[in-house]
């Protein structure tokens, strides 16, 4: 099947890759000591990977055109993932939920601490991909400062309690209100921009949030962070360490079934729709009668209450915050979580989220590669399959023959 | 008095390297409408050759001209390549996607980049040799412009010169003006848009790396991050002058430069990068189309 054409062209893409990385591959210097490391091994790893890589690569290419030009009408029901399939059948899917409940639940009983602790983490990021999902999976705007709002919940829970010493529950829906609110007040200018200014715009509103919280040390304690933020209460009943995590384990399972309980009701809910619209088309959509602006505001202060949310829980989880939890880095595994998973699929998301957190802490010797393989991931998933792990499923109107032939008849 | 023209002298300097990397986005955007945000890594790798090339050659006891020469030419070489091959694998397969998926795989690329030079390399920040000499006739003004400021400027304005007569005056420029207006009707008069695209790019990317390896002597450190808040401080300056727009570009470049450096100066430092960040978001408020932008009515 690899003609000798390929293995040609290959060649020579190696060779191209060879000559592109020789100096930061294989060169290191030391400015100080006067030293030059060479590291041949290098070359000869990136020769070899650029020449098996360009292969996929372009074996991906045909393969992609080819489903391309497939009739349309084809595509769109072989699309369709089998878990979709499955969801859409009653009896499959309460078995399905019933199974991930019972294997949510029993998890602190099985595993260690450590265990449910790292799955409180993924669960997190669960709930922000899902808070994201909303911005950028159904509205389709970009939002590269996520995180801001995450950190504003962080902080508010961080500083209500440190200044006025209020508790968790009550921080909670305040937490994610003034999320929403910083939401809206950034989205009101910003919100009338095109796409690709708003990703900048809110990339910058991120980092004035981290650098402020940095810098403005009377008011967040500065670069060395808040800590001694106390973890949830239960009734006032005094927990061990043990036990408070897995209670709040048990606390982010309720939330994120709440969460996906809620965007599931969003997505097929008229705001929801009308998100969709505003993605595909926003002139269509506001020859429709829908107010743009508004629906935008809607997905943009949702998304950040949010994050806002799952600040307050972060921080009581941790009970330690400091601004370098909420960097672009931040931002961007979620993104990442989002455009693996399926921009706007539900499933898609838990799934990213569970693969891009959990992997990384079970394989830690790949650990420092994690930044270079999400990179990696968002360009090879919107050259390959922009639609995700798991697609999400359009609305779709059957139409059907008899039904309006009845119809006309009556 | 003295302090004024210092940090007017510091802030054309800024403005000039700001503008050196902000003409690649602006070009880009002009030509795909895409905003690269690999370029700012572009930049990085830019700085990172002429670090690796210019510390061989010392060490091999070469005189200080030609290691400027030769590593500035290094980085220029491998900054296009990159730049050149980051647009075959990224960009072009999403040509006719919607418009969310280029700017994802940029945002992709960019992390790539960094953590690639991140681990190849070192996560500290190296010291870069002082490239550029004290000249001896800047002498009495040594206290409010440093040589390399001047360097920087001259630098700056002669590839700025450079570049507007290649863009007025080659075919190439031509061509390119062309395929910004209406691809579709370049492709129909016979211009290879493909090609002209990867010229907008190596173009791009050579500026960004001389601005690199410029800034990096200036500065004196480097870092794999450094990309990261130049890029997006030279795409403020390219939206502040109207993104597409060539000299909006340079001018966008300059106030935005000024500003920083007037602001830190008589205000504070702690929050250099959030007034340029907070510039950028009144820009876009009040004049979303820059200085010299026209603005763009979209037609159904």
């Amino acid at each position: 099947m690899i003609t000798f054409q390929e293995l040609k062209r290959s060649f020579f893409i190696s060779l191209w890759f060879v000559f592109l990385t020789f100096p930061i591959m294989v060169i290191r210097v030391d400015s100080i000591e006067k030293t030059v490391q060479w590291r041949w091994m290098n070359m000869l790893y990136v020769a070899v990977g650029a020449f098996i890589l360009s292969l996929i690569f372009r074996y991906m290419m045909r393969r992609k055109e080819g489903q391309s030009a497939d009739d349309d009408e084809e595509t769109s029901t072989s699309d369709q993932h089998l878990i979709h399939r499955w969801l859409t059948v009653p009896r499959y899917r309460n078995i399905i939920y019933g199974v991930m409940l019972t294997l949510a639940l029993v998890l602190p009983l099985v595993f260690s601490t450590y265990q449910t602790s790292i799955m409180t983490t993924a669960l997190l990021y669960v709930v922000l991909g899902l808070g994201l999902n909303i911005v950028v999976g159904l509205a389709g705007l970009l939002d590269l400062g996520y995180v801001a709002f995450y950190a504003v919940g962080a902080y508010t829970y961080a500083l209500l309690y440190h200044f006025f010493g209020m508790s968790f529950w009550i921080v909670l829906p305040l937490g994610g209100m003034l999320a929403a609110v910083f939401g809206i007040l950034l989205g009101i200018p910003v919100l009338r921009l095109r796409g690709d200014y708003l990703a900048i715009v809110t990339l910058g509103f991120g980092e004035i949030i981290r650098l402020i919280l940095e810098n403005w040390g009377e008011f967040s304690q500065g670069p060395s962070g808040v800590s001694n933020i106390p973890r949830p209460s239960f009734f006032g009943i005094d927990m061990s360490l043990d036990t408070a995590l897995i209670y709040i384990y048990y606390l982010m399972i309720a939330f994120v079934i709440f969460t996906i309980f809620i965007v599931n009701r969003l997505q097929n809910s008229r705001l929801g729709r009308a998100w969709v619209a505003l993605r595909e088309d926003e002139i269509a959509c506001q020859a429709m009668g829908i107010d743009k602006m508004k629906t935008k505001l809607a997905a943009f202060s949702l998304g950040a209450f949010w994050a806002g949310i799952a600040g307050v829980i972060f921080a009581a989880k941790t009970t330690f915050i400091s601004p370098r939890s909420f960097t672009f880095i931040e931002s961007a595994i979620i993104l990442s979580i989002v455009v693996l998973g399926g921009m706007g699929s539900i499933i898609g998301v838990i799934i990213g989220a569970m693969v891009l957190i959990l992997l990384p802490e079970y394989l830690r010797f790949l650990s420092e590669y994690r930044m270079l393989a999400f990179g990696a991931i968002l360009v090879c998933m919107m050259v390959f399959r922009p639609q995700g792990i798991i697609a999400s499923v359009r609305r779709t109107y059957t139409y059907n023959k008899k039904e309006t032939a009845d119809g006309e008849g009556a | 008095m003295d302090y004024f023209i210092e940090l007017l002298f510091s802030g054309l300097t800024r403005g000039s390297i700001y503008a050196l990397i902000a003409l690649g986005y602006t070009m880009v955007y002009g030509i795909i409408g895409l905003i690269n945000f690999a370029h700012g890594e572009i930049y990085m790798i830019g700085a990172f050759t002429a670090f690796i090339v210019a510390t061989i050659l010392s060490i091999l006891g070469f005189p200080a001209l030609a290691i400027i020469v030769l590593a500035g030419l290094a980085a220029v070489v491998w900054s296009a390549s990159y730049g050149y091959t980051i647009e075959k694998i990224a960009y072009k397969p999403l040509r006719h996607a919607p418009r969310l998926s280029p700017l994802i795989s940029a945002i992709g690329m960019s992390m790539f980049l960094q953590n690639y030079v991140l681990l190849a390399q070192t996560s500290d920040f190296l010291p870069f040799p002082q490239l550029i000499s004290d000249f001896n006739f800047m002498e009495p003004v040594a206290h409010i412009v440093g040589s390399t400021d001047l360097v920087i400027l001259v630098t700056t304005t002669v590839v700025m010169i450079c570049l507007t007569i290649l863009i007025k005056y080659t075919k190439i420029g031509k061509a390119m003006r062309a395929t910004s207006q209406d691809r579709m009707m370049a492709m129909l008069v016979g211009i290879n848009v493909n090609r002209i695209i990867s010229v907008t790019f190596i173009i791009g990317s050579s500026l960004a790396a001389i601005g690199g390896m410029l800034i990096a002597s200036h500065i004196g450190q480097i870092n794999f991050y450094i990309g990261f808040i130049a890029g997006i401080k030279a795409f403020t300056a390219a939206v502040l002058g109207g993104i597409g727009s060539i000299p909006g570009a340079v001018l966008g470049s300059v106030v935005l430069g000024l500003t920083e450096s007037f602001a830190t100066g008589y205000v504070s430092s702690d929050y250099e990068d959030v007034f340029a960040f907070s510039l950028l978001v009144l820009i876009l408020i009040f004049k979303p189309s820059g200085i010299l932008g026209k603005a763009d009515t979209q037609k159904v």
